[in-house]
């Protein structure tokens, strides 16, 4: 039996809605809870496929049979669990903050997940089954899949540049629903009563969804995020609330209590603060709009902050602010004199509250005659602006940086050496780059920074000890990088401004030691002791021997945030007692955790019932090396799919600039190029599937090969094009290899439909558990190793998988049991 | 009629039912010393312990005296003496005692002295505070909060704690000057009118990083010419940071 164009494109709906809760949940999981636990809770959530493979083979008889009605229940239920466990797994107390504490969380977050995983495992049941189904046209309703994964990857972005995040939740289920009717009027499977019982079923669920949901869904957004903690201020309230996919803005007031938002500011100013009202971005990392009515005075405070420090130096005509936000760096730099200002900020809804909403407020801030805004990403704008500068200065916060290494895992292509050499071809002679950050100790961020800019200015022919300043205020580290070795006169006046201010030197061009932690004293000149080594020949040393991993940071291991190092771990452990769980850099042992979880799970939910099923059947079948050798294939494709996509999303995020944009682009034109792969693999019948993959394999090796060993000259080539054309190139490169990654999967799944096809539920959920582990595996691969061998192991899977493709095409896999 | 494994456990659970508060108070009592003695041995190696190898034995004895469990949620009672933070509601939490010993033995208080506090969340450090010194006054800006911790303080015989519902960023000017101030709830940085109020050769403490997770404490010092220091202190021993080197 072959499914119609209805069943086709009723596949390509669910998938494509099943890909959008997917990116809806992280980015919901962001907003009331913590962006890291969203990535794990989710990624652990699509055990719900692996799950739905199990299932659908212990009961592949019974649900074959009432196929027509599973089908439709399973849709049905895909759409009530859609916004209902969402709900759910809202309501549970989970406070990530609390894991180390409480034991009882670790019980509410696997509870989270598990209820999450409920509408995976329906649309998995879904697709699995219909795979099962017609294992005839296994390639076309792969193909289907996938196309429906790649238009919904790129639908739910655009949804959510429309749509409040809370509606979507809404949206989802009612196309889930209108697929349902899709299939029920296009299909010939469902008639006469059947048919009529199930068209009012839908209509009453989405009935049901829409009147009893409410039209914009409530958040229980954590209690500990500082947006909470301050709407429990007497009279405080939300002005303003600005949902896109690259976060959701709220902008709150406090007549009683005012942000006060002054990092760095020192310790002996007297100054008075302006209005202001917090902006949040997921409801947490408050930033501030400043009130600014064209008086200078009132903006005093901006020039007794650390970051101050380059604006004494000398005066600043053309000043670059990258990641600009609502806008406190520029009004620095418009206090000090500067000339010309270019703002970058690459969220557009951040500008907008600026330029529109709280113009007056702000006092046209971004219309000003000195003020040019952008809306780009950091790095993009300094790789295709030819301006050059006297000063470039931000602030580490705007990079999501320093919170206890939770971020560790989120490449950041900010701070890496390419991008400092990027940033110091823009100075002019004798220009600075300023950067400001929140000091964590024991000292990790700057350190890494230091080792970073010192890679970056070595490499420029510039002398690292010769051409850094670094200040410290209580709470804030401010580095600045000179274009050029550092003058007398400049040195004067970092010591009268530090003096001034109660600002700590921690390094200049002959500093003693003596000089350094007077005011804000640590036990030891840590930061004075790290810059001296960093800048001089005993880095590496140094580096080796330091407790965290401040490693420099490079395009290829772009994890500027990881600073754990396994040697520390015992001596942080066996301080736990005494609270040193801050000194855990939890972020990458979260990942760890998250990976045991899931292989854990995989054991019990997968390996279990296989083995039982086995046992149980042992008499009549005699397939042993078959399961192997089916559950290695897929398990190698599940891995090596994500970890080529995942490598490419990475690799891509520098040329494409914008993360959020860069993974809709590659995410789709994988799926794409993958399920027109799966589509053609299905028309050559004349070519074996061993033949088929083998080549596909083949040719992904050589296209990997040749993208590896000069993806520095891609890059150069694919940065200096035009923003549609690096699209459209980008896009390009991906097909051909996405081409052959289709291939695989559907190759070996038509085999087994035809010789073996009580495999094809083990495989489906094999190759779902597969994809749980795979994004961790690669995250942790690509931070230890980097992208190159991220993507060779990646290869060495797939010609793995090749191995185990049996060498005769006409008895695959194995025998036939007789 | 025999008594099975279950009769007999309904018997016990019941017994234990019927046990007098006072036992439960009791119970409290040793766990509290329990606690103390674990934060005075744990502590010998803090990084926070200026000047001595150990805290001072006045501030242990204040630990020892003050009914933490009186602070804590119901919910969370059975917890009092983990040495842990504890949620309070509104994203606020009762510090993990480890932090209060230090922070409060950071202030080297005399019997004398006035003390003020910002952000009295559950109340518990302000008692700790009331143990050592004559005055304290104590500042919370969530109105639910302050007016909870209030009744708490009352209940507990802590009466010389006098509180007010307000804004602490300018300190409370009436009362000033202060010998120490503590500062419990994060700053992005120190109000200036709060430094004014720190009497010259005062100390003021400050928790930097999150609800359940202080990352370091920032001891501010007023020299007796009016000059500001701060110290940058780990809660843990944690040096050198280059290996054994």
């Amino acid at each position: 039996m072959h499914p119609g164009a209805g069943y086709l494109l009723t596949i390509g709906l669910v998938s494509g809605a099943t890909l959008a809760y997917e990116v809806l949940l992280l980015r919901l999981f962001s907003l009331i809870q913590w962006h890291h636990f969203a990535f794990m809770v989710i990624s652990l959530a699509l055990l719900g496929y692996g799950v739905s493979g199990v299932f659908l083979a212990l009961m592949r008889q019974g649900v074959s049979r009432y196929f027509p009605a599973v089908i439709m229940s399973n849709l049905l239920l895909l759409a009530l669990s859609m916004p209902l466990c969402f709900m759910l797994a809202q309501t549970l107390p989970f406070n990530p903050a609390e894991l180390l504490w409480d034991p009882w969380q670790l019980l509410y977050w696997l509870a989270v997940y598990l209820i999450l995983a409920v509408p995976f495992f329906f649309a998995a049941n879904f697709i699995g089954l219909s795979l099962y189904q017609f294992r005839r046209g296994i390639p076309t309703l792969y193909a289907s899949d996938l196309l429906g994964a790649a238009l919904g990857s790129v639908g739910i972005i655009a949804l959510l540049f429309v749509i409040d995040v809370g509606q979507i939740l809404l949206i989802l289920p009612v196309l889930v629903l209108v697929a349902g009717l899709l299939l029920l009027t296009q299909s010939s499977i469902w008639s006469g009563r059947q048919k009529q019982a199930w068209l009012t079923a839908i209509l009453v669920a989405g009935a049901a969804l829409l009147l009893l949901l409410p039209a914009s869904l409530q958040l229980n957004i954590s209690s500990y995020k500082s947006q909470s903690q301050m709407l429990t201020l007497p009279e405080t309230r939300v002005l303003q609330r600005e949902s896109s996919p690259l976060g959701v803005l709220t902008v709150v007031e406090s007549k009683q209590v005012p942000p006060r938002y002054a990092p760095g500011l020192s310790i002996v100013s007297n100054a008075e603060l302006p209005e202001q009202l917090a902006v949040f971005t997921d409801a947490d990392a408050m930033s501030a709009i400043t009130a600014f009515n064209g008086d200078f005075k009132a903006l005093r405070f901006l020039g007794q902050t650390s970051s101050a420090l380059p604006y004494q130096l000398k005066p600043m005509e053309q000043v670059l602010v990258l990641g600009a936000g609502p806008g406190s760096d520029v009004l620095q730099a418009l206090l000090h004199g500067a000339t010309h200002i270019d703002a970058v900020e690459e969220n557009p809804q951040m500008i907008k509250l600026i330029q529109n909403d709280y113009a007056d407020f702000a006092g046209d801030l971004y219309a000003l005659p000195q003020v040019q805004v952008h809306q780009s990403e950091a790095r993009a704008f300094a790789s295709e602006t030819d301006r050059q500068y006297d000063l470039i200065t931000m602030s580490f916060q705007s990079a999501a940086g320093a919170s206890g290494g939770l971020y560790s895992m989120t490449e950041n292509y900010l701070f890496t050496v390419e991008s400092l050499q990027e940033y110091l071809q823009h100075l002019k002679p004798g220009g600075y780059i300023s950067i400001t950050q929140q000091t964590t100790l024991p000292p990790r961020v700057m350190p890494k920074l230091l080792a970073t800019v010192s890679a970056a200015l070595a490499s420029q022919k510039l002398t690292p000890s010769q051409s850094v300043l670094l200040i410290r205020s209580w709470q804030t580290t401010t580095l600045v990088v000179k274009n050029g070795p550092v003058s007398k006169q400049e040195i004067r006046q970092l010591k009268q401004f530090s003096g001034k201010y109660n600002f700590d030197l921690a390094y200049y061009p002959g500093i003693t030691e003596q000089e350094a932690n007077r005011f804000h004293q640590l036990k030891l000149p840590y930061f004075y002791e790290a810059a001296t080594a960093l800048l001089s020949s005993d880095k590496a040393q140094f580096i080796a021997d330091y407790k965290f991993n401040i490693e420099a940071a490079t395009d290829n291991k772009p994890y500027f945030s990881q600073f754990f190092k396994w040697e520390t771990l015992p001596e942080i452990m066996s301080l736990l007692d005494t609270g040193s769980i801050f000194l855990l850099e939890s972020g990458y042992l979260l990942l760890i955790a998250a990976l045991l979880q899931a292989l854990v799970a995989s054991f019990i939910l997968l390996l279990l019932p296989l083995w039982l099923w086995r046992r149980r059947r042992k008499d009549r079948e005699q397939a042993q090396p078959l399961h192997k050798r089916v559950l290695a294939y897929f398990f190698a494709l599940g891995l090596a799919f994500l970890f080529i996509e995942i490598a490419f999303i990475q690799k891509f995020v520098l040329i494409l600039h914008h993360p959020v944009y860069a993974v809709t682009t590659v995410i789709a034109g994988f799926l794409l190029a993958a399920g027109a792969g799966s589509f053609l693999s299905g028309r050559l019948k004349k070519r074996s599937p061993r033949h088929q993959v083998l080549a596909a394999v083949v040719l992904m090796t050589a296209l990997s090969a040749v993208y590896i060993s000069s993806y520095g000259a891609i890059s150069g080539f694919l940065l200096a094009q035009s923003d549609f054309l690096r699209y459209l190139l980008a896009v390009l490169m991906i097909m051909p290899l996405g081409f052959c990654m289709g291939i695989p999967f559907p190759a070996a799944m038509s085999v087994l439909g035809r010789v073996h096809d009580e495999m094809i539920p083990w495989a489906w959920g094999i190759n779902g558990f597969a994809s749980v582990m795979s994004p961790i595996l690669a995250t942790l691969i690509a931070m230890e190793f980097g992208f190159r061998v991220l993507i060779t192991v990646a290869l060495l899977l797939y010609l793995l998988a090749v191995c185990l493709f049996p060498a005769d095409s006409s008895t695959p896999f194995a025998r036939k049991p007789g | 009629m025999t008594l099975t494994p279950l009769s007999s456990l309904t018997v016990v659970l019941l017994l234990m039912a019927l046990m007098s508060p006072l036992q439960a108070q009791d119970n409290f009592k040793q766990q509290r010393q329990a606690l103390v003695k674990e934060i005075a041995t744990d502590l010998r190696s803090s990084d926070a312990i200026l000047d001595a190898s150990e805290l001072d034995p006045r501030v242990l004895d204040a630990l020892r005296s003050v009914p933490r469990h009186q602070f804590v949620p119901d919910k969370h009672k059975h917890q009092s003496y983990r040495n842990r933070p504890l949620p309070i509601g509104y994203g606020q939490t009762i510090s993990q005692p480890v932090i209060v010993a230090l922070m409060t033995n950071l202030l080297e208080l005399k019997a004398s002295d006035k003390v003020l506090e910002i952000g009295t969340g559950s109340g518990y450090q302000a008692a700790v505070l009331a143990e050592l010194v004559d005055k304290v006054y104590s500042i919370e800006i969530v109105p639910e909060l302050a007016e909870r911790a209030a009744e708490d303080l009352k209940r507990t015989g802590y009466d010389k704690v006098i509180t007010r519902h307000g804004d602490g960023y300018y300190g409370w000017e009436e009362q000033a000057p202060f010998d120490a101030i503590i500062v419990t709830a994060a700053a992005d940085h120190i109000p200036p009118r709060l430094l004014k109020q720190l009497k010259p050769g005062g100390r003021m403490v400050i928790p930097v990083g999150s609800r359940f997770m202080v990352q370091h404490l920032v001891l501010v010092k007023k020299t007796q010419d009016s000059d500001i220091l701060t110290e940058q202190l780990l809660p843990v021993k944690f040096v050198p940071l280059t290996g054994d080197h």
